[in-house]
Formats: structure tokens, sequence, C-alpha cells
């Protein structure tokens, strides 16, 4: 990446300087592809996962006579999940708003896809399925091979945003058999601010940003060269570390999750407790608040996340641990722990010595917990 | 690690969420009288517990318990520390604002934890009464009904207040109220200006 840095071409430019950029996309281009066994010209680079969700979602919803897109006359209807990204839901009601029919398909106690509302819900007005393949919060995974069988038998076009299963589980486009695929480098340690969107060849597309013949005319702006680059590289060592890098996330998570059940009363983890990326702890503790939680942590150098109402600026709490149906209070109490490559055994040990006296101090302050045993 | 340096609280607010003070640990603790508000289901809830010398009516300690985030800690620990000597009559009239402005200042969104703690501490202070045998001296904070069509009291303007509202459509969005026949426009727009001053002390825009 550092020497790409130095590349000043624009890669859309034929001149040398042009060229030598392009060919450090194309590389990058490669890369990616390879992380999600696409072909290279199947990898279309957006600006960031949010924006390869926007473009998917927007696909069938273009009515204008200008556009190529020929499925546009064909049923539009979007089927997504309760418990996607912000990006999916709101694009769903935006679209919505415009007359596009929208459903919502539920998920069980640990977060997996309601079947056979899933079945309910893929009728003839449906254009599109967007499923999540791991989730943000909870780390749930869905089985999209067997979801993306079920919309095809109807002629559904099959999405899956795999933002959070990139480079943590092997996501492999061909075994899925989906036609969308998003994934964001700044998730697999490449920089912020730039995506990728996988598109089945031949597959219908309509641009989301028009304009320009870059990415082959479907998605106009001027590439980013360095985030490309830099999402390249990332992509190429996950592709190299993926298999090492699981059981030992894996194995950090299992003590972690050990460690808490052993050392602290009153715990419930949400999420599958199988079928869950190796990376992921999501951890209610009753009587204890979810903000107040982060912080005592963060004061401590440790830096999680809350499904809890009071960080997020809103009055509600995680849409996903309530679509589970956790009780309110229990997504109030809640917190996410994220693992990655720099965290060893020493910091799981950290984490054990150091949360179970944060949340004996936030229960002793509490009016919402009473101590089982004296 | 974290720095700490771009906490969303004030100085004070850390300190007294790092160290709460007054916080109730004694199980056998002789209240004379203790309020409970909110509930865990909305992410705050509240304990107050108050010791009153009876000959003078001041309160002589302050003791409570929270669920709730940071700025519910450090209110509710605040509020402890500026009640401790003062007539019940005043406590009773401890505004969020002034709870707020003890703390330094609290992100907008967060004012309704320390409006929590006033809450608290009037009801503790209304048991007291009721339990020193004097009923009479009890001022309940009965909701009122302002629109009759959409049944919207006068709580719920507060609240929509503290939960963002600061013109009449937003107030109507958030409540529906004033929706139907329109009669109790007035007063609800004169409401808004009240709870708009009594919790961020300014005037709301023109609707």
């Amino acid at each position: 990446m550092t020497e790409a840095i130095h590349v000043f071409g624009n890669p859309s430019s034929m001149h040398a300087f042009g060229r030598e950029a392009r060919a450090l996309v194309e590389n990058a281009r490669a890369n990616v592809a390879g992380l999600i066994n696409a072909l290279p010209e199947e990898v279309i680079f957006v600006g960031s996962g949010s924006e390869g969700n926007n473009t998917v979602l927007s696909i069938l919803s273009c009515p204008s006579e200008h556009c190529t897109c020929d499925r546009r006359r064909g049923p539009n209807g979007i089927v997504t999940t309760r418990i996607e990204h912000p990006c999916i839901l709101e694009t769903s009601k935006c679209l919505k708003g415009r007359g596009i029919p929208v459903v919502l398909v539920g998920v069980d106690g640990l977060g997996k896809v309601q079947m056979d509302e899933l079945d309910n819900a893929l009728n003839d007005g449906v254009g599109i399925l967007s499923v999540m393949m791991a989730n943000n919060e909870i780390g749930t995974i869905q089985d999209i091979k067997a979801i993306a069988a079920r919309a095809h038998a109807k002629g559904i076009l099959v999405h899956t945003d795999a933002v959070q299963a990139t480079g943590k589980i092997p996501v492999d486009v061909r075994d899925l058999d989906v036609d969308f695929l998003t994934v964001s480098a700044h998730k697999i340690y490449g920089p912020k601010g730039i995506g990728a969107l996988y598109v089945r060849r031949g597959t219908t597309f309509c641009p989301l940003v028009r304009g320009g013949h870059q990415e082959r005319g479907r998605r106009a702006g001027t590439e980013n060269t360095l985030g490309i680059v830099g999402f390249g590289k990332a992509a190429e060592l996950r592709t190299r570390d993926l298999a090492e890098e699981m059981p030992r996330l894996r194995a950090l998570r299992e003590a972690l999750r050990q460690g808490i059940e052993e050392r602290i009363p009153d715990v419930h983890f949400n999420g599958h407790p199988i079928d869950c990326v190796p990376n992921t702890l999501n951890v209610s503790f009753d009587g204890a608040e979810g903000e107040s939680i982060l912080l005592y942590l963060d004061l401590e150098g440790i830096a999680v996340s809350t499904g809890s109402a009071c960080a997020s600026g809103s009055l509600d709490p995680s849409h996903v641990l309530l679509a589970t149906g956790l009780p309110v209070e229990r997504a109030h109490g809640s917190i996410r722990m994220s693992l990655g490559r720099d965290n060893s055994e020493a910091d799981v040990d950290y984490v054990l010595d150091t949360l179970p006296g944060i949340i004996r101090r936030i229960r002793d302050m509490s009016t919402a917990y009473r101590r089982r045993t004296p | 690690m974290s720095t700490h340096q771009n906490w969303a609280y004030t100085d004070k607010v850390k300190d007294h969420f790092m160290h709460p003070r007054n916080v109730l640990l004694d199980e056998d603790y002789a209240e004379d009288g203790k309020g409970l508000v909110g509930n865990i289901q909305c992410g705050d809830e509240m304990m107050v517990a108050i010791q009153v010398d009876r000959k003078t009516g001041t309160i002589t300690d302050c003791k409570w318990k929270t669920f709730g985030c940071a700025s519910a800690i450090a209110s509710t620990s605040v509020l402890s520390e500026m009640v401790k000597g003062m007539s019940l009559e005043e406590a009773f009239h401890v505004s969020p604002k002034a709870i707020a402005a003890e703390l330094g200042q609290l992100p907008e969104h967060k004012i309704h934890c320390s409006v929590l703690g006033d809450k608290a501490l009037r009801a503790a202070i209304n048991d007291y009464y009721r339990r020193s045998g004097r009923p009479e001296k009890v001022v309940e904070e009965e909701a009122r009904v302002i629109c009759k069509c959409m049944n919207v009291t006068d709580h719920e303007i507060e609240e929509a207040v503290l939960d963002g509202a600061r013109t009449f459509y937003e107030l109507q969005e958030r409540t529906k109220m004033s929706t139907v026949c329109g009669m109790c426009a007035d007063e609800a727009a004169t409401l808004l200006r009240h709870y708009v001053q009594k919790h961020f002390g300014q005037t709301p825009h023109p609707a």
C-alpha cells in the first residue's frame, strides 16, 4: 500500500501513469475476487459496504426507460430480515415508501432466519431476497446456501451482506450460489471507506452512482486507488491466514465465554452457540446496564460495544437482540466483545480479571439486581 | 488503549461515575423516606432514600441505587450530595436543570436521566410525609389530560420535549396530540414553551 501512495496516475487514463495505477487496481480486484472465489470481472469496488447494499436493493426498483436493467417490468418486491444492518433496513424502508413491496422475516431465539416465515414471504411479487451471512451484533451465521436455493427455485435473485463474515469464515460465492454479495475492507483489516460488491456474471444490474465508465459502467466515480490497493492486500492476507486464524479466534472466544460463565453469576450469552463467527461474543448481565459496563471497561483500556439504548442516542435498544425475543432489560444489559488478530490469551485473561469486578460494582449500585447467594 | 480524551461527558460526570457518592450498600439502612421511579424496560430505574431531621425538616442523609447509564449514575450521585442539609421544601424543587448544571453539562439526550433523579427524590420526600403522619404535605404528581381526542397528558408532553421535540409540529409528530379537533393547541403550545424553558433554558422555535 505504501508503494501505491506514490502512484499518481488515474487508473482510467491511458498514459503510462494511468496504466501503472490500473495495474495495481486490477491486481487488487483479483485478490478480492480470490477471497470470495469470484471472477475478477464480477467484483465492483464501491465506497463502503453500505453503498454496496444500497446498490443491490435499488437495482430492481429502477423504473426508468433509460436504464438497461432488463427485469424492471418483472417483480420488484424485497424480502429481507429483521436483523439486517441499518443500511439494508433503512433502504428497504425508503423503497417501501416509493411503493416497492417489502417484507421483513423474523428470526428465532438464536438469531436464525425462520424458514417457514421465509417460504411464505417468497411469493410472486418478490424480485430479490437479501439475508446477511453473519450478524454484526450476535455473530449468528445463516445457512445462505439453503436460503438461496429456496429463493432461486422461485426465480428470485439472492443477495447476502457478507461484511461481517468475510475474512472470519470461508465465503465462497460459487458454493453459496448467490447473485450478489457485499464485503467491506475495514472488516478484514483493510482501509476504511472502501467496499466491494460481487455481481454474478450475467446478472441484471443498475448502478447507484451513474455517469462514468469506471468499474465497467457499474459504479461511476474516480477509483479510490489507495483504498482499493489496501483492500487487495488485506484480501490477500486473509486468504492466506484464514485457516489458521479461525480456530485460534474460536479458542479465544470459547475461553472468554467459559471464563465469564465461571466467574460471573446471572449471565446470558446471546446468539447461536455453534453457528457463529469465531470473533464475536455477545453477553447480557442481569441488573447491569450496558453503557455503564462499556464505559467502566473503557477506563480499563478494554473496548466493547453495547445493545443498550443509552449508548446509541436513541431510546431503543438493539433491534437485533429484540428480534431474537430477548427481554428489553436484557438488551439494555448486553455488551458485544470482538476479538481480532492482535488479541492473545493474555488479553482474554486481562478481561476475565477486570470484568467481574466491574459487573459486581455496577450490580452493587443497581436497583435491578439482588444477589442470589449472600 | 483509550486515552480518555474524548469522553462524551464532562470531568465532573466522569468523577462521579468513577467514584459514585452515597450509594446504598447497607441492606439495613434506616431510611425515613424512599422513592423508586422509572423501570428497567426503559433502561433507567432510580431509587432514592433519605434520612430527615424531624425537628428542622432538613435532609440529613441521602443514599441511592440506580440501574442506568453513566449520566444516570453521575446525576444521582451529585444529587445525593446536593440535597444533604437542604430543607424538604427546597429539596422538593431541585430541578433537572440544576442537577445538570451541578455536573457541568450533560449531552441533551441524557437529560432524562437526571430528571429521574429529581423525581425519585420527590417520591422519597412524599414517602417521608406519608410515613411521618403528614399526608396533607404530599404533593402528588398526577398527570393531566391535555388533548382529549388523543388522550395525551402533560407528562407525555414533557417526555416528548425531553426526547427532543422543540416545535409544535415535532410535538404533534411524537404524541399525535392536537391532530383531531385542535381545541388543545393553545394550551399545548404553552406547555411546550414551559417544558423547553424548564429543561433546556431556551424558547422553542416558532411553529
